[in-house]
């Protein structure tokens, strides 16, 4: 089981309570999890990545044990704590805004 | 008895004012959406339960939501504004092409006759509709490929399409406008699109007879007369009496023609308003005083509305999207400012109250009458 936390506002527009938890299957990368994430919860489509380019969105970032994993490929394996559902995956927003 | 609803967005969530037709008492619920800036709110003139909402974020981009009882209940629909075809480009604020990329709803404009349609102005601009109550978007493509679409650029706050008026007596015929690409027509419901900017006049472009380039901020009509056409440009107040074909300058006795909301009452076609604001950069009432400037004349002869507003020491702006009039007999006119506030007059102009004074800085203003 994969676990995923989402920004406050997320959750909101998601009505989920905490982490969310989604069966995806192998390979576990940030595009699967994205993908199933998003399947799950179609309000969450083009909040977390743009609906074209499938780009992650400037303010958000993508945090997996402790790492930054914002600027990596999307198709690179999620690190085994992930995988094994030991560490969420973290969708946090950036500091910006006013 | 009739009822009032006020529908404010602002940058922080979107309230609900309610109040019988008296106007004296109001009610006030909110923040929906709260933390979201909240472009625009707007209800169905067919169904006035239903409500569609602009909800955006620069963390999250763009939502749009729907309430079908007047805004007690709302559900998400659906989000995906993306360009018809090959995006292309548009000219960027130092001269060069640049690709056209969505960034948020700033308008959205229901039907005069189906709940379920509405049309959206989006920034980069472009007209956007739906047809089933928003479970799908979809781009009005005449418009941006217009040949002068690669020559549109953004204006200070983008190039946003903030203005989107449907002509009551014949809905094929819809008028919008662009900053800072100017004002367009269409005839046949959206396919194609001209530009009406003949007479507009703008200093930083060198070509007194430009076709497009004109920072247009606001354009009214009054249903009864909808050849007739107010508009409040960068600078000027402007009017024209053919539909947009050609515009004559009424900013008149104005303190500053500059401003960005403008309106008509909503019995009187000949009685228009508007907020002058001191200059494009110093984006508040000259001498720190709010004054509502309303003519009876359809433009040129001007007198300001004071009482109940601040005359001294505010600092506030009034958005393009944040005046609206009510249909009762005596009407009523609302705004909404950056400071926060939400000003009525329930006797069309002549004197003022705050209906809301600390809400976050006001993006847009509608008003409901409700039988």
């Amino acid at each position: 089981m994969i676990r995923v936390e989402l920004p406050a506002h997320l959750r909101t527009l998601a009505r989920v309570e905490g982490e969310v938890e989604l069966d995806v299957e192998a390979p576990i990368t940030l595009r699967s999890v994205l993908d199933t994430l998003e399947a799950r919860y179609p309000v969450l489509r083009g909040t977390i990545r743009d609906h074209v380019t499938l780009k992650r969105r400037d303010f958000l970032r993508f945090f997996a044990c402790q790492e930054d994993w914002s600027h990596e490929s999307p198709d690179a394996p999620l690190p085994e704590p992930i995988v094994s559902g030991a560490e969420p995956l973290l969708v946090v927003g950036a500091i910006a805004g006013g | 008895m009739s009822t009032v609803r006020v529908l404010v967005g602002t940058k922080k969530g979107a309230f609900v004012l309610t109040s019988d037709a008296m106007r004296m008492k109001w009610g006030v619920e909110g923040p929906l959406f709260a933390g979201w800036e909240m472009y625009h709110v707007k209800g169905s003139p067919v169904d006035p339960d239903r409500l569609y909402a602009s909800q955006c974020s620069g963390w999250f981009g763009q939502m749009i939501q729907r309430s079908n009882d007047g805004g007690k209940s709302w559900e998400p629909v659906d989000n995906k504004f993306v360009y018809d075809g090959i995006p292309g480009t548009h000219q960027w604020f130092d001269g060069t092409q640049h690709p056209w990329e969505f960034k948020r709803v700033w308008h959205l404009e229901p039907s005069l006759t189906d709940p379920d349609m509405v049309y959206a102005g989006v920034e980069d601009a472009a007209m956007f509709r739906t047809t089933d109550g928003g479970a799908s978007w979809h781009e009005m493509s005449g418009l941006r490929n217009h040949n002068t679409g690669p020559q549109w650029s953004p204006g200070a706050g983008g190039l946003g399409l903030h203005t989107i008026l449907i002509d009551p007596t014949n809905p094929q015929r819809i008028f919008i406008a662009i900053s800072a690409a100017g004002a367009f027509r269409t005839e046949d419901g959206g396919t194609t699109w001209k530009p009406i900017n003949k007479g507009l006049r703008s200093q930083y472009i060198p070509d007194p007879d430009a076709e497009i380039g004109h920072c247009v901020h606001r354009i009214a009509l009054h249903p009864s007369r909808p050849n007739v056409l107010f508009m409040q440009k960068h600078w000027d107040v402007m009017r024209s009496d053919d539909a947009g074909d050609s515009w004559h300058e009424v900013s008149g006795n104005l303190p500053t023609d500059f401003g960005f909301p403008i309106d008509v009452h909503a019995h009187e076609p000949e009685t228009i308003y508007v907020v002058p604001i001191k200059n494009d950069s110093e984006h508040f009432p000259p001498e720190g005083k709010l004054r509502v400037y309303r003519s009876r004349t359809g433009g040129n002869e001007w007198e300001a509305l004071t009482k109940g507003l601040p005359q001294s020491d505010c600092y506030v702006n009034v958005l393009r999207d944040a005046m609206a009039v009510d249909q009762l007999d005596s009407c009523g006119i609302y705004f909404g400012t950056t400071g926060g506030q939400v000003y009525a007059s329930t006797d069309s102009g002549d004197n003022w109250t705050a209906i809301v004074r600390d809400l976050p800085a006001v993006l847009s203003v509608e008003v409901q009458t409700l039988a």
